[in-house]
Formats: structure tokens, sequence, C-alpha cells
């Protein structure tokens, strides 16, 4: 706990009176490496990420950042955080270059360093011959990755990422990905919202799932999957069965089954592995039920978050893990049993 | 990679703050002159009020004109539309700052250790500097069509500055709707239902006297009178006042409409840029 540098206990956010964006959230990070914050939509990750960056005020609770109350001195907190992704932005009439050094100019440094500060963030993003072109002419890619330069220009030591890489495609984003490694590696402590799993899976050190303004649950990311238990099963049956499916596989190796309608499957976690396969054929059998398929896998990250949050995360083309979920979960997902 | 430390504004100085403004006001400045078709667009308006007004509506009032105008609409209208022009040079404010709330540049400017009154007044000052730009053309164009002074250079030196200090303080009314409403849609509409009624209910195109009965109390008082008045005053001198009216008199209470304007809204707009949530 000594060496946390953001340090949140029990922050609470409330909106309009009755909103809890934010209800008693409470998380540890330690200075360096990439925290992945993993939600839902209304999960409370942006406005966490507001509130450490000073945009917004807590109403209950405490955040420090880099040993700073984000409430006894905003000011102390903004000199030493960067702030990237969808709460904001780099303007779009001034040249990539003008950008970072307006924002090094507003971090302190004199013309001179902001001058040298802006060379090198755009050597270090890659961005040298569009440098002195109008940021309106750049891609979608390219403005987040300036974006990032901006955030940089005052050497941060905690980088705030909301949602850095939302709507690129994926060549943007596996760029921003290595470049978010790169800080890493010069000592920056980066926080990072998602709605990807891909993303912390590739990405973070440690995650945090959030959901309702509340930590979920917290580890790396193979003790999350450990957390949900040794496997899952997944069960796919006819449309009109899905009712009554869910019914018979209610307590099955004592847990609950999951509906996860977008791919039509039924998700229950298997603590007992083959033994949780077993009970819940003979339960389906006896209630006359003929399912399509039955897997029983590894957990993925996907499956820690269904499990922890009751619904399906965004995967980075739209929607469903098959197609947009990466290979790299795919190997893990070996068929152990099938219905005959 | 040194870590060199930022300080942060509020253990900094006055010159932070003061560099911080001149960084945003330079920064907005920027931003006009790479929009010059918007400038051109928004420099052609009072040109078309001059020259519209002058044309189609200078023989209608020339009979109820004081002998100060020197049998002129135009000498009347001039100042009365510097005084105009200025007002919605504030409400340039509005837009520049909402475009910059939606856009994610203003949630930029509130996480960095900067001075918190360096985006307002950045905003306020870099429109002051348009609004300049814009009047000075105005007398250029008035003068092309026969506007001619008939007081003093320093009483014409004198109305520009009258004027812009007015128009400043709109424009922290400007930056407060700017601040509040939400959408730039509505933002437009909130300021055409300010700027709007207050210029045509206002001596720039017609004498208040003109007017029905029940309106000229409110008509002949209201800021935008007072700061036309004021500028005809130093114009065209004392006889193109209404009566009971002093040149001195418009100018002081101009200049006081100007500093409550800005007393009471520049708090207010200051107050609603800290909760800005975009």
């Amino acid at each position: 706990m000594g060496d946390a540098i953001v340090e949140v206990e029990g922050l609470v956010k409330v909106f309009r009176g009755k909103v809890r964006a934010l209800d008693g959230l409470s998380l540890a990070i330690e200075a360096g490496g990439v925290y992945g914050l993993l939600g839902p939509n209304g999960a409370g990750k942006t406005t966490l990420i507001r509130v450490l960056s000073t945009l917004l005020p807590p109403d209950g609770g405490s955040a420090r950042v880099a040993g700073v109350d984000v409430r006894a001195d905003p000011a102390g907190v903004r000199a030493r955080i960067g702030l990237a992704g969808q709460s904001a932005a780099v303007d779009e009439l001034l040249t990539g270059r003008e950008n970072v050094e307006l924002v090094g100019r507003l971090y302190g440094l004199s013309r001179r360093q902001a001058r040298q500060r802006a060379s090198e963030v755009l050597a270090r993003i890659d961005l040298v011959e569009a440098a002195d072109r109008p940021v309106k002419a750049y891609s979608g890619g390219t403005r987040r990755r300036l974006d990032l330069a901006a955030s940089l220009a005052g050497r941060p030591q905690v980088l705030l990422l909301d949602e850095p890489t939302a709507g690129l495609d994926p060549a943007s984003r596996r760029d921003l990905w290595a470049l978010i490694g790169d800080l890493v590696a010069v000592g920056t402590t980066v926080l990072l919202t998602t709605q990807y799993l891909e993303e912390v899976d590739r990405l973070a050190d440690r995650i945090a799932v959030i959901d309702h303004g509340r930590l979920v649950s917290e580890g790396t990311g193979d003790q999350l999957k450990d957390r949900v238990g040794g496997a899952v099963l997944e069960v796919t049956v006819p449309e009109p069965d899905r009712a009554r499916t869910l019914q018979a596989l209610r307590g099955v190796g004592g847990q609950l089954p999951s509906d996860d309608r977008d791919h039509g499957r039924i998700v229950l976690p298997a603590p007992d592995g083959a033994g949780t396969l077993t009970e819940a054929l003979r339960r389906l059998h006896a209630a006359g039920i003929t399912p399509e398929d039955v897997a029983l896998h590894k957990p993925t990250l996907d499956d820690v978050f269904l499990a922890l949050t009751g619904q399906r995360a965004t995967t980075p083309n739209g929607s469903g893990h098959d197609n947009g979920g990466g290979a790299g979960r795919r190997g893990q997902h070996h068929h152990e049993g099938a219905a005959q | 990679m040194s870590a060199t430390t930022i300080a942060p504004a509020s253990q900094g100085s006055f010159a932070r703050t003061v560099g911080d403004l001149a960084v945003i006001t330079r920064r907005n400045l920027l931003r006009t002159l790479r929009l010059p078709e918007v400038l051109v667009l928004s420099a052609t308006m009072p040109v078309i009020f001059i020259v519209m007004f002058t044309y189609v509506f200078g023989g209608a009032v020339q009979g109820a004109l004081p002998p100060a105008a020197a049998g002129r609409y135009v000498n009347w209208l001039i100042p009365g539309l510097l005084a105009q022009f200025a007002l919605f040079g504030g409400a340039q404010t509005a837009y520049g700052l909402t475009e910059d709330r939606t856009k994610g540049v203003i949630d930029r400017f509130r996480s960095l250790p900067m001075a918190r009154s360096a985006v307002l007044a950045g905003r306020t000052l870099s429109d002051l500097v348009r609004s300049a730009l814009t009047l000075t053309l105005m007398l250029a164009v008035g003068l092309a069509i026969g506007f001619r002074p008939q007081t003093s250079l320093l009483g014409l030196l004198a109305a520009m500055a009258v004027g812009l200090a007015f128009g400043y303080a709109c424009s922290w009314v400007m930056a407060l709707l700017g601040l509040v409403v939400r959408s730039a849609e509505a933002v437009q509409a909130a300021v055409f239902m300010v700027v709007f009624p207050l210029a045509f209910t206002s001596s720039v195109f017609v004498p208040t006297q003109t007017m029905p009965a029940w309106l000229q109390p409110f008509a002949a008082n209201q800021p935008v009178t007072v700061a036309t008045n004021a500028l005809r005053g130093l114009v065209l001198g004392q006889g193109a006042l209404p009566p009971g009216r002093t040149v001195a008199g418009q100018v002081a209470l101009a200049l006081l409409w100007a500093a409550a304007i800005l007393a009471v809204f520049a708090p207010l707009a200051v107050r609603a840029y800290r909760r800005t949530v975009s």
C-alpha cells in the first residue's frame, strides 16, 4: 500500500441527487505499469477518471494521486497528471506541434522548453513530417496519438487514459497499444479505462472490474480468470428452449446460469469441470431439452466480465467475442465434451 | 528523461497567470486566423447593416433626426451600429466557449495546472481584439459612404473605447451562456434572445422618443441605448442626445453599466467554468 501512486477510498459521486456513478469505490494502484479499469457503459469508469483529473469534485470518500489529495490540492494533482481520451481533445485548427506546445506552455514550461519538449514527444509518437500540418487533416488514429503526446508534454507521473482506443480501427489500436507500452517503459503509470477485454488482456498488469460505481473484482488477468472457477460451461439450445434451459440449469455446481443473448448461449461457471458438465447434461436430458452445442472451456476475461457484471463486454468490431475477441483467446477454447 | 517538476499555477505568481492568459489569447486568435472564411463573413454582416439601414431606412427616419446629425442618417446610424456590434462581438465569446466545451478542449484545460481564470479571460480578450477590428472596419465603411464625425478625432477614439468596454462587459454575459447552455444550437438561440431585443428596443436605429410610451422608460435607459447615446454624444456632440442628457453623463452611465455587468456576470461565468461538465 505504501508505494501506491493512486489511492481511492470509498469514493462517492452522485449525479442529480440520485444516480450514484461512484458508490464507495476503493482502489490502490501501484506505481509503474498499466492498470486497466474495465466495466460496462455507465459503470463509473469515466466518472472515476474525471474525479482523479480534478474535473469533478467527489461527493464522498477520498482520492490521492501521486500522494496529493484531489480535494485538498487539485492544482497539485493537475501538475502531476496527464489526461487523454474521450475527455480531452486536441485542437483541429492548430498543427500537431502547436497543440503539444500549447499544452506544454500551460503546464508551465517556458517557450523554449515547450518547443523542445514538443519535438521530443512528436518524435516519440512518430509524428514528424505531419507535425506542422493542421490536425484536421489527421486520421482518427493519428489524432489519438497526438492527444496522448499532448498529455505527455508535462511529463506526468500518472497518465489517465479514458477509452483511448474507442472507435479506432485495429491497426491504429495496435499502434496506440505499442505507444502506451513504451510509456510504461520510461516509468509513467498508466490508468486506462476500456470496454475492450482484448485491450486490458494485452496491456494491463492489473485489472479492476467495476460496475454500478463499485469494485467488483481486482487482480491480474490470470487471477480474475481463476476466480471465476476452473472452467466455464456453454450451452446452446434452440430459441424456444432458452427459458426452460435456464430453469433446468439453475443450481448446477452451486451456480446460476447467465443468459448470453447476443450469442445465443447460456453460460454457467463449472467449478467441478467435467462433473458439472455431466450434471448439466443429466438435467437437460430430464427436461427433454436437446442442446445444439455444449462446450467446456477455461474462462476468458469475457467470461469473467459476464460472471461479474451480468453483461457481455464490447469487442472492438462491434459485438461478439468470437468474431472480435481475437485468436489468442480462442486457443483456450477447447471442447471437452459435446452432446451426443 | 529527467524529471522536471511542474509548478502548479496556484503556487505560481501573477506572472504565471499573465503568461497563461497570453497563451490562451494567442491560441484563440490563431484559430480565428485559420478560419479566414468565418472572419470575412463575420465582418460582412456589420457592413451589410450599415449599407442596408443607411439606404433603406435613411429616408424614413430623416425627419426624426436631431440637427447634430447634420441631416444625414448615416451620421446618426454609425455610432449606434458601433455599439450594437460591440455587443454582437461579445456574442462570439459564447460560440467560442461552446465549441471548446463540446470538443473536450475545456476539459483538457481544466485538467492542466494552469491559471483557472486564463481560459475565460483569454477568450473574452481575444474576442475584444476581434471586435476592435470589426469596429475599425465599420468605421472605414461608414466614412466611405458619407459618415462624418462632428466633433474631434479624440471624440471618435473615445467613442471606440467606450464601445469596446461595453462590448467586453457583455462578452462575460455571453461566456456564461456559452458555459451553461448545453447544445450549440441552443446557445445560438439564447444569444439571439439577449442580443436582438436589446438592439432593436434601443436608440441604435431610431430615437427612443418615437417608440410607444409604455416601452420608452425601458428603451431610454437600457444599456444598449445608454452606450449608443454615449457614442453618439462623443462623435456628434451634445445636440445628438435626447433632451436632458449630457455627453459626460451618458459616457459615465455607459461605463457604469459595463462595470455593473462585469461585476455580476464575470463571477457567475467563472463559477460556471469551475463546474463545467461537458
